[in-house]
């Protein structure tokens, strides 16, 4: 075992990979082996026939021979008819539509409570910070799934908040919160919340404080200053919240499924239907490859601000 | 002390005359934070156009009456009037100041000419007024051709300029600088002292500068505080403070001093004469403040005020009687180019320095390593320090 690292080290520092090219290269191979070859994988598969079969999708490639010729022919059949149905119909668009609308609300409310708590945590005394920073990332040490059934008691009819609300004499029955967009949102705001305030204080914490005396000494009021000064200065941790939030929000599956009502159609769940209702595999890969889409976008701008950011060399 | 005045001598000494108000008065003020105590019953009177230096070493205070001057602290006792306004409970940005921060403060999203504009901007100034007095300024700072850059794109001697030129398009009449040439290399510093006074004659705005260096210091201010551990330990010209530091503590931050402790022998008029077993002869001093006899006293005497020579000195010294001058060996001597230092070791083992102008131009050394020496003094050059 030794000589075969011992071998492969000398091996390596030959051609001069060893050392910095290794922790780039294994990464990346990481990277190829499961993420572009399946995603390859999937490519494909949206590409092919849905067939009674397994795998139940027909093969994009044949090798078909000619008996009675001798010969043979490569046949490559591309069935572009699963991204024509994505578009012509329109459970598809509205599902994509919803998942857009519930994930960027989920951002936005992210944001407004997200910001005031990053916000409130970076000015605090400094030995406060760790502790209160630790409160925010301390639901992940419990399950996922655990804190989503939590909410549905919370959420549903005789449940706290119902019987809070009517303790208080505001409703006079149940209320019944849970199976619709608004447990939703309130469920995925809660999920994704840490995700925006991790890199809004990171921001907000780096800010050097006397910016906002240096604006306040030119006649600048507080409010003011936080609009001129904080606000622009805590943008790349913004859009990098936001993006946190937003991407893993349009694909989300399991919240809408446990929180949302019958008219909470995401795409997540369109997709879980095509693939194991349906068993249309290629309708299912070209929902996903549209997904992807859809969110490369977003990413490309974070990318496009990130590296304006490094060229700013801050 | 390498530095020389910049200042021209001007007939403005405005504490001298009773008749004129000042433009920012402190009056005990004190400021604590939790038990430490950073400013203790300061009181100061800064007039209208003056260059005044607040100089102290780290933790000594000074940044902090400062910052309270800015707003950006509330004393904890004691007032603060600007132009004979109380300024308590007033924000910072409300206050007739403006202040040029250590760091520079610039905004980094903001172009140079942005960053200039600000202030202006907070006032609604109209906005062809606006671009008019921040072209104005970044010309008096030498900056027109860098309007559009942002700060990281210039040098650490530009900042400073632009953090210059954002403090003053307001006009205030007075100007806070928080180490405004800290962040500089040697050669820089120097020639932004100069244009750092020029600007303050032309515009005629009252600056009052914090610096750790006390070089800086005496160039440029008409006047300086020198504080420690929270207290104005003396306020003067820097001729005063030089010349005639009021506590050992003075004496010892400005420039580099000989102390001799001694006890008074008598007191003859306006002069005084100490027997010093550590200097090995007895001192006599003029100008001094009388002292009882007896009492225990240091007397400080500048390097550059001690003679040296390989000869015995004839007729008994410049004191008379075999005063003001003693013996020792050259045990150190180190070769500044302008001047030269000597550290000589007396025989009561008291180590005294010694600088000395290069006059000749030789390669040899008249005194070298090893050689005894009579130094003397004249009885103008000490001090008489009663603490």
């Amino acid at each position: 075992m030794n000589a075969v690292v011992s071998a492969l080290v000398s091996g390596l520092s030959r051609i001069g990979l060893w050392g910095r090219g290794v922790v780039v290269a294994i990464p990346y191979l990481w990277l190829l082996l499961f993420f572009m070859v399946p995603f390859l994988i999937v490519f494909g598969i949206s590409f092919s026939e849905s067939i009674i079969a397994q795998p139940p999708y027909s093969s994009l490639v044949d090798w078909l021979k000619d008996e009675d010729a001798g010969t043979s022919k490569l046949q490559i059949l591309l069935n572009i008819s699963n991204y024509f149905r994505l578009g012509g119909d329109d459970l598809y668009i509205l599902a994509y539509l919803n998942s857009l609308r519930i994930a960027a609300v989920t951002t936005l409310l992210c944001l407004a409570i997200g910001y005031p708590m990053a916000y409130a945590i970076a000015k605090a005394d400094p030995a406060r910070r760790g502790p209160l920073m630790m409160l925010v990332i301390l639901p992940f040490w419990t399950s996922f799934l655990i804190r989503i059934y939590a909410w549905i008691g919370i959420l549903k009819g005789n449940g706290v908040i119902s019987n809070l609300l009517e303790w208080v004499g505001l409703t006079s029955g149940p209320v019944e919160i849970l199976y619709s967009d608004w447990a939703v949102y309130i469920g995925m705001t809660y999920c994704y919340l840490p995700f925006m305030v991790l890199p809004l204080y990171s921001t907000l914490e780096k800010m050097d404080p006397s910016l906002l005396e240096a604006a306040a000494d030119l006649g600048s009021r507080p409010f003011k200053s936080f609009l001129s000064i904080t606000l622009p200065l805590s943008l790349p941790g913004i859009i990098a919240g936001s993006l946190l939030v937003f991407i893993p929000a349009v694909g989300e599956f399991v919240t809408p499924e446990l929180l949302g009502g019958p008219d909470t159609l995401m795409i997540g769940r369109v997709l879980w239907n095509e693939f194991f209702s349906n068993r249309d595999w290629p309708v299912a890969s070209a929902v996903a490859i549209a997904l992807l889409l859809v969110l490369v976008i977003p990413i490309m701008i974070f990318q496009h601000v990130q590296g304006k950011q490094a060229e700013a060399g801050r | 002390m390498a530095g020389q005045p910049i200042r021209k001598p001007t007939r403005l000494e405005p504490w001298q005359d009773a008749g004129q108000t000042p433009y920012v008065r402190i009056e005990k003020v004190t400021k604590t934070f939790g038990d430490f105590v950073a400013v203790d019953e300061v009181s100061l009177s800064i007039y209208r156009n003056e260059f005044f230096a607040l100089l102290g070493g780290s933790g000594s205070g000074k940044t902090t009456l400062l910052r309270m001057l800015a707003g950006f602290e509330q004393p904890t006792e004691g007032k603060i009037y600007i132009d004979g306004v109380d300024m308590a409970g007033i924000p910072p940005y409300e206050r007739p100041v403006n202040m040029m921060f250590q760091s520079y403060a610039l905004f980094p999203h903001m172009t140079v000419e942005q960053n200039v504009a600000f202030g202006l901007r907070q006032d609604g100034v109209a906005k062809a007024e606006i671009r008019d007095r921040v072209a104005e300024m970044l010309g008096m700072v030498q900056l027109s051709a860098f309007g559009k850059r942002r700060p990281h794109q210039l040098s650490g001697g530009q900042r400073q300029r632009v953090a210059l030129a954002r403090s003053l398009v307001k006009r205030p009449k007075l100007l806070l600088l928080d180490e405004p040439l800290g962040a500089l290399d040697k050669k820089l510093r120097e020639r932004t002292q100069f244009e750092l006074v020029n600007i303050q004659e032309k515009l005629g705005v009252t600056f009052i500068v914090v610096t750790h260096d006390q070089e800086e210091a005496m160039t440029m201010s008409s006047r300086i505080a020198v504080m420690n551990h929270g207290v104005i330990a003396q306020v003067g010209t820097p001729t005063e403070i030089y010349e005639y530091p009021h506590n050992r503590f003075v004496a010892e931050f400005i420039g580099s001093i000989n102390m001799f402790d001694g006890r008074v022998v008598s007191t003859e008029g306006d002069q005084v004469l100490v027997a010093s077993e550590e200097a090995g002869c007895e001192l006599l001093i003029a100008h001094a403040t009388p002292a009882p006899a007896g009492s225990p006293v240091s007397v400080a005497i500048r390097p550059e005020k001690i003679a040296l020579s390989k000869e015995p000195v004839a007729g008994g010294g410049p004191g008379g009687e075999g005063r003001n001058q003693t013996t020792g060996i050259v045990r150190e001597i180190a070769y500044l180019g302008d001047v030269s230092i000597y550290l000589v070791e007396l025989p009561t083992g008291k180590t005294v320095r010694v600088t000395a102008p290069n006059v000749t131009r030789r390669t040899e050394m008249p005194i070298t390593w090893e050689d005894e020496v009579t130094l003397t003094w004249r009885p103008f050059a000490g001090v008489v320090l009663t603490q």
